[in-house]
């Protein structure tokens, strides 16, 4: 590990470190924040005990639906409008506007016209998520270098063999990204679905825990979703460096 | 492609996200979902009331106060960053790690730590807005030319004459994507923790209409909200715009 890695581990220890002493001194009140290693152990008790193991499957079998349906429909999408220019520029104010307008605003509008049930959830999920996936299908199309086109067609490449061949690959990196923020949007749309009004699922057992003064079970179970979130995004992340590393070697 | 053809072609949008919504509109039925029409004119009725102007006034307070400590401690954070290799080299991966976070998980810690009232949540919007800030500074700061800080030195500029004329201008641009940035996801946060616990707000209202199954004022909120926001990073973005070409 570098020396920077090294420090930023001493950091986060230092930090934790910090909190557990504050906690157990008292010099943190155990109403506002309970100690780290409570928070661990409360979280240990409650795996083993199975009941969030429902809770669990439901709210990451909806972030896994919508982050699968934005990726393909966003491509699907992409690849659409990228086919016709003069859609795309009329739609470009729109994509330049979308994430900066708080989209989650419509949930409740979808839970009036869906009732509550899974349905809003993925689709605030789906919505917060393609336009990410649509935008990189779209740079990634521009930046296909043209000299693959007539690379196709020296080879007498059909249109669905240059797409799959030399297009795709070539265009990777972009769509990778695209998956990237789409995990990361549909992992906070639907997490914040569920905390503001759910019938189940992680984002609720949160909020009811916070609403009961259940703290050790309210940050145990907090805990849980940040520990999912980051090694998703660290996971995430290591493929995209392995990735660009094959690419840099001169592999497509 | 000319300018008005365009205009006309995003316009053309708009009536077909209308014709979307009446649509919908007919499927669902008036109570899930009513129709464009009606809801545009139960807006021109609803802004002139004092409840309406209470609880924007309400957001617009706690929104005012977040944005000033994400942009403050955000560039605090950024220029320290962006300045001091190391640490920039320890602090950006937990920086980033922190962004992609769904910090709406968080809001019960911030709850616990604040209280009901407007402190949670204006610490609750500037903890999303700090983060954008931060990253995009440090790196505008980071991208500077060299060239540009040699010449500073060849002209043998003061700290300070480098800070202001230099580095200033250079870094300009992109800290102003990071501001514009981080007024969007500001917003957010602070609508966030109006729509899961407060009593005031336009978040609040928009709740407090779900529960009432008031769809016309949800969707007049929402919509308000919407072309607040718009509006906003349409001004900002044109600022970027403008800098860009002067540099």
């Amino acid at each position: 590990m570098t020396r920077a890695g090294w420090i930023r581990l001493a950091v986060l220890a230092g930090a934790a470190g910090a909190l557990e002493l504050a906690c157990r001194t008292g010099l943190i009140d155990r109403h506002i924040i309970v100690a780290p290693s409570e928070m661990v152990g409360a979280l240990f008790a409650i795996l083993a005990s199975g009941s969030i193991n429902g809770d669990i499957i439901r709210t990451l079998g909806i972030i896994v639906a919508a982050v699968v349906l934005s990726v393909i429909f966003g491509f699907g999408l992409g690849v659409l409008i990228h086919a016709l220019p003069r859609l795309r520029e009329a739609l470009d104010p729109f994509f330049a506007t979308y994430y900066a307008v708080p989209i989650f605003i419509f949930y409740p509008v979808l839970i009036a016209i869906f009732g509550l049930s899974l349905v809003p959830i993925l689709l605030i999920g789906v919505a917060t998520a393609i336009v990410a996936m649509i935008i990189a299908t779209l740079n990634g199309l521009d930046r296909v270098p043209r000299v693959l086109t007539k690379v196709a067609r020296v080879h007498r490449m059909g249109p669905l063999a240059a797409a799959v061949r030399l297009k795709l690959p070539a265009a990777a990196p972009h769509l990778f990204t695209g998956v990237k923020l789409s995990v990361s949007y549909g992992f906070i749309a639907v997490i914040a679905a569920e905390f503001i009004l759910a019938p189940a699922g992680l984002g609720r057992d949160i909020a009811d825990a916070y609403a009961d003064f259940n703290n050790r079970r309210m940050y145990a179970l907090m805990l849980f979703v940040l520990v999912i979130a980051t090694l998703v995004n660290m996971l995430l992340h290591a493929w995209d460096l392995r990735w660009a590393e094959r690419r840099g070697r001169g592999r497509p | 492609m000319s300018v008005p053809r365009r205009l006309v072609d995003t316009l053309l949008i708009v009536l077909a996200l209308l014709l979307i919504w009446q649509a919908l509109h007919h499927l669902v039925g008036e109570t899930a979902l009513p129709g464009p029409l009606p809801t545009l004119s139960y807006l021109v009725e609803l802004v002139p009331t004092s409840r309406f102007g209470e609880n924007a006034a309400a957001t617009a307070a706690a929104f005012a106060l977040a944005l000033v400590l994400a942009y403050g401690i955000g560039l605090a954070v950024g220029v320290w960053m962006g300045a001091h290799r190391l640490s920039g080299a320890v602090g950006e991966p937990i920086l980033v790690a922190l962004y992609s976070l769904p910090k709406i998980t968080l809001y019960p810690l911030i709850l616990l730590i604040f209280g009901l009232g407007i402190s949670g949540k204006v610490a609750f919007g500037a903890l999303h807005g700090i983060l954008p800030v931060a990253l995009l500074t440090m790196a505008a700061i980071r991208n500077i030319s060299p060239v540009y800080l040699k010449s500073a030195r060849t002209l043998k500029l003061s700290t300070w004459q480098t800070i202001l004329t230099v580095l200033f201008p250079a870094t300009i641009p992109e800290v102003l994507a990071g501001l514009r940035i981080g007024f969007t996801v500001t917003l957010l946060g602070v609508l966030l923790g109006e729509m899961f616990a407060s009593k005031q707000g336009l978040g609040f209202l928009i709740i407090n209409a779900m529960s009432l199954l008031q769809t016309k004022e949800m969707m007049t909120i929402a919509i308000l909200l919407f072309a607040f926001a718009a509006a906003a990073n349409a001004l900002l973005l044109w600022i970027e715009h403008h800098l860009h070409r002067r540099i």
